[in-house]
């Protein structure tokens, strides 16, 4: 019968001549939570990139742009269009009229602080409604554009990623300028990395006449969505389409997602291979190294269980600490580490803050434990088996 | 060679001492030896009685403390590390208690390795081989590995391989020691036909009075002083 | 070298053991050639940039258009060669996931303006003869499974419906390849004519210009020159050689691939840590043969010689094993082509490699090698019993 008080009286004197191995047990150690600490790192990049690409889609707002349009900036509504959109059925009222905001998607470039070159930042033309349809737009400094001014307010994040864009500077567009007066936050979402200005200044400036490029609108609640969208594609003077703005954010962001998905699942399964075939030495090793004492272990009458059970036990401790080190260190060194990069759908940079969440976090010390088991699983086995009289001699 | 008139081997005043962390023990005391050519010495005494230690002299493997140890012209305690390496291969054969043979290599490479750091081409040294595992009995497992060997058989490699090179002097530490009687005496039958009919200087330490009944002469070696009495 | 068999019986005395220290060592180096070639393909276009090209675009920002009959004023120019425009033409082909660049041209200029881009004169000619004829790159072409002769269906959110047509359709004329593996062979090129007459909007506006100078030193001088010609009018021009240019988008993704080359770079060196500790621990564990070859005479440095080769000989197995098993997958082709244009081994990546691979070799054996060389003969031999 296995005791339980045995197999941890066998697994802590297997522990306790761990000091004695000390070298092999940190570097395995550290091989695990370097393997741990990158794969938290890559994960971290595409939540990162994810969350600042929806964290701001509510159901509750609706984006139209032209029918067949994949961005923003091949879509093109007149302003008839965005009276009529504004007018559909399901749209949220405020004193002021309905909470619409119909918009203009342009690009500038700018140099990019990291790098010194240029980078084509998105400014974005907006009415002022656009504030009360998103919803959570806050200045932390300086204050709104004036309408009718060449005034832009800038998102946080592309405050941080760009040259020029601090309050009281300004930006020279080809023939206009433009004063930096306010720079807004937006919950760590997408419009963080833009630039804001009054549509109706941007328009002139870009020769768009009276047209725009899409129409936000804030819906009574998420149920009115389906109304309001099939009013509007069912309207024959109209040819546009209708999503909820999580949607739309979420259809924006796949090809970079997918990107550095697929790329980060690939390198992360290498690793782990790696991390796999170092792991299982190290226990091979550590096994050898022990024969003689296993061998008496098992001459003097414990079983088979003890001997695996101990084995297992260090393999996953060590796997552990190691990966609980990783995690830790990935934590700290890239929690809230922000980047930007370009997002080729539309063309655009886009500012995200690297995410360690608590679930990647678990999935990393899950990943230690699972290379722990696998590493010690066979050496363990093999133990076991180890003809004792053979290894009662070896040295 | 003068078999008569120089000794071969000529150890005199000859001390050893080891550091054991702060302390200094001094396991060799004066010791004065002389061995002849052709002569079968057994050295025996207690355990740390510092036979092994001696011996590791002779075979140039370690430096007295002070003293002199001569074999033939060559005046061993003098050698630099890299000298004491090449004399080594040209003049000694070491046979060990457990063997010492490399478990991935077969019989015939093991005692191939000494060859490998002559000039012998490749079928000079397969030559030298085969004459070697003959004079031992096994003329026949050339490619068998140790672990598929009895104790007896691979203690028989392992003299293979220390003759292989026709060195001066041949050293044992303990031959017999892991081997029971049978394969004991066996052994010790072989060394003394290398001794008789090959003329080969043999110096064995060994704790066992049966295998130094074999020798042709006894000294003994107790707390770093050899004497030709045993002590009580 | 007849001392190979003692080096085998090195490697061979614990097989699991060399195994798996071969097998994190293989899995390593793949990941660092991986490594090389995504770098590659994320920034390689600097690397093949015409030293003797610059690009003209809309000072703003590269989508605003440029008015085609710039051609002329830019022509003019004094030490200009050569003119050629493209345009981005957005198209899609059945599926946005299906991306792949695609433009119009004006045929002659534009391949006398990128001679990397080989066609051969049949194909070069049918073109020259179809109004609606395209050349494809090999790399698209065989993504697609097209062959000449076929018709293309295209779509174009940007421009939208050609004039008198549902939608936009090309004849495959012309395969191309590239002079070199890091020449782009994804894009697609039809006929500026073509384009111009079936387009609803914005007539007479192209994307960019490319521009050939006879003296490349005089690059800087003749940008500027060129953008002095445009300054202050309605479409304001920034001219930068090609380099430049390319050097600017790969910063762009620049943050990402930064961090994922560091990132993998970290784990390259721990994974080869490991099994550098599991080397050198394998050759302290055999002191004692190391012992009994230097009683029989070999010398401290013929040990260390020895030592070294063996750890070697798994670092180089291993490190060329797995640099060739990714090359041959790499090789075998481009499992994204919608994310990355050109996908193959770099050759510096190769070398680099490489010589990480003889290094590890070098450090895994040299430091125990050099501490079985300080112990005495003696000690190493009483260890075994």
């Amino acid at each position: 019968m296995i005791r339980p008080a045995l197999l941890f009286s066998v697994a802590l004197f297997n522990l306790r001549s761990l000091p004695g191995r000390k070298a092999a047990a940190i570097t395995a150690a550290i091989g695990i939570a370097g393997v741990v600490g990158v794969l938290v790192g890559v994960l971290a990049i595409a939540r990162g990139f994810q969350r600042a690409m929806t964290v701001s889609g509510s159901p509750a707002v609706a984006v139209v742009l032209r029918s067949g349009a994949d961005s923003e900036m091949t879509s093109g509504l007149s302003r008839a269009d965005t009276r009529t959109i504004g007018d559909a059925p399901g749209v949220a009222r405020n004193y002021n009229g309905y909470i619409t905001s119909a918009e203009l998607f342009v690009i500038i470039n700018l140099p990019k602080l990291s790098t010194g070159t240029d980078a084509n930042v998105p400014l974005r033309g907006v009415e002022p409604g656009a504030f009360e349809v998103r919803g959570n737009i806050e200045i932390v400094q300086g204050r709104r554009f004036a309408t009718g001014r060449n005034e832009v307010i800038v998102g946080a994040g592309a405050a941080r990623a760009f040259a020029g864009l601090g309050v009281g500077q300004q930006i020279k567009v080809g023939r206009n300028v433009w004063d930096v007066v306010g720079i807004f936050t937006a919950g760590g979402g997408i419009a963080e990395s833009e630039i804001w200005a009054d549509t109706a200044v941007l328009q002139p400036a870009y020769q768009r006449d009276d047209n725009f490029q899409s129409v936000l609108v804030k819906l009574d609640s998420a149920a009115a969505f389906e109304e309001f969208k099939e009013s509007l594609t069912g309207n024959p003077k109209l040819n546009v389409k209708v999503l909820r703005q999580a949607d739309f954010y979420a259809e924006q962001s796949t090809a970079v997602t997918r990107f550095i998905t697929t790329i980060g699942v690939f390198i992360a399964s290498l690793m782990a291979l790696g991390a796999l075939f170092g792991a299982l030495n190290t226990m091979y090793s550590a096994v050898a190294a022990r024969t003689r004492e296993i061998a008496t272990l098992r001459a003097l009458g414990f079983g088979a269980s003890p001997v695996i059970f101990s084995v297992l036990l260090e393999s996953v401790l060590l796997s552990l600490l190691g990966g609980t080190l990783g995690a830790a260190a990935a934590y700290v060194l890239f929690d809230g580490y922000r980047a930007s990069t370009i997002n080729w759908q539309t063309f655009s940079q886009v500012t995200f803050a690297f995410n360690v969440s608590p679930d990647l976090l678990g999935m990393a010390i899950g990943f230690a434990t699972l290379i722990g088991i696998a590493g010690g699983l066979f050496p363990a086995i093999r133990a076991a088996r180890l003809p004792i009289a053979a290894g009662l001699r070896e040295s | 060679m003068n078999a008569s008139s120089q000794p071969l081997v000529r150890i005199s005043n000859v001390t050893k001492t080891f550091k054991r962390g702060s302390e200094e023990i001094q396991v060799l005391a004066g010791l004065d030896l002389s061995v002849r050519e052709a002569e079968f010495l057994a050295l025996m005494g207690p355990s740390g009685s510092g036979k092994s230690t001696l011996l590791n002299l002779i075979g140039g493997l370690d430096r007295p403390t002070s003293g002199m140890i001569r074999i033939g012209e060559d005046r061993v305690d003098q050698l630099s590390d890299r000298q004491q390496a090449v004399w080594r291969a040209r003049h000694i054969g070491f046979v060990f208690q457990f063997y010492n043979l490399l478990p991935a290599l077969s019989a015939g490479r093991n005692v191939e390795l000494p060859l490998l750091l002559t000039d012998l081409d490749k079928a000079g040294r397969r030559q030298h081989v085969a004459a070697a595992l003959a004079a031992v009995g096994l003329p026949d497992c050339s490619r068998h590995f140790p672990r598929t060997l009895s104790g007896g058989e691979q203690q028989r490699v392992g003299i293979a391989r220390a003759i292989v090179t026709d060195p001066t002097v041949l050293l044992c530490d303990e031959p017999t020691g892991d081997l029971d009687r049978k394969s004991g005496d066996e052994i010790l039958t072989l060394l003394q036909t290398l001794n008789k009919d090959y003329g080969k200087t043999i110096i064995m330490v060994t704790h066992d009075p049966h295998a130094s009944a074999r020798a042709s002469r006894t000294v003994y070696l107790d707390k770093g002083r050899l004497s030709d009495n045993p002590s009580a | 070298m007849k001392f190979l068999p003692l080096l085998w019986a090195g490697l061979q005395r614990r097989k699991l053991r060399t195994t798996l220290t071969f097998l994190s060592i293989f899995t390593a180096f793949m990941l660092f050639a991986f490594l090389g070639a995504i770098r590659e393909a994320l920034g390689g276009g600097v690397g093949m940039a015409g030293r003797d090209r610059l690009i003209v675009r809309h000072k703003v920002s590269l989508i605003q258009t440029l008015p085609e009959s710039y051609k002329a004023g830019i022509a003019s120019v004094e030490g200009v060669a050569a003119v050629c425009h493209q345009t981005w033409f957005g198209g899609i082909y059945q599926d946005p996931k299906n991306f792949f660049p695609n433009m119009p041209v004006e045929p002659a200029d534009f391949l006398a303006m990128f001679p990397e881009f080989v066609l051969g004169d049949a194909e070069k000619q049918a073109w020259l003869g179809t109004r609606t004829g395209a050349v494809v790159g090999r790399a698209t072409a065989e993504r697609f499974k097209w062959n000449i002769g076929d018709r293309i269906p295209i779509q174009s959110p940007i421009w939208g419906q050609p004039a008198g047509q549902g939608q936009w359709e090309f004849l495959i004329v012309g395969i191309y390849d590239g002079t070199k593996k890091a020449t782009d062979t994804s894009q697609m090129f039809f006929r500026y004519d073509y384009f111009e007459e079936a387009r609803q909007q914005m007539k007479g506006q192209v994307g960019w210009y490319t521009v050939r100078i006879a003296n490349p030193d005089q690059a800087a001088q003749i940008a500027a020159k060129i953008d002095e010609q445009f300054a202050n009018s309605p479409y304001e021009t920034k001219t930068e050689p090609e380099g430049a240019f390319a050097a600017g988008f790969a910063q762009q993704i620049g943050d990402i691939g930064a961090i994922m080359m560091a990132v993998v770079g970290a784990v390259f060196f721990t994974i080869l840590l490991v099994a550098g500790n599991t080397m050198a621990q394998s050759v302290r564990e055999r002191t004692a043969e190391l012992g009994v070859l230097k009683a029989m005479g070999y010398s401290n440095f013929l040990v260390l010689i020895l030592v070294l080769l063996e750890s070697s000989c798994i670092a180089i197995s291993g490190g060329f094993g797995g640099l060739g098993a990714a090359w041959l997958i790499i090789a075998s082709g481009n499992p994204i082509p919608g994310l990355l244009p050109v996908f193959y081994l770099p050759a510096n990546s190769i070398v680099t490699g490489a010589l990480f691979a003889v290094a590890l070799g070098i450090v895994a054996g040299a430091l125990p090698a050099w501490q079985a060389r300080r112990l005495k003969i003696s000690e190493a031999l009483r260890r075994v019993g």
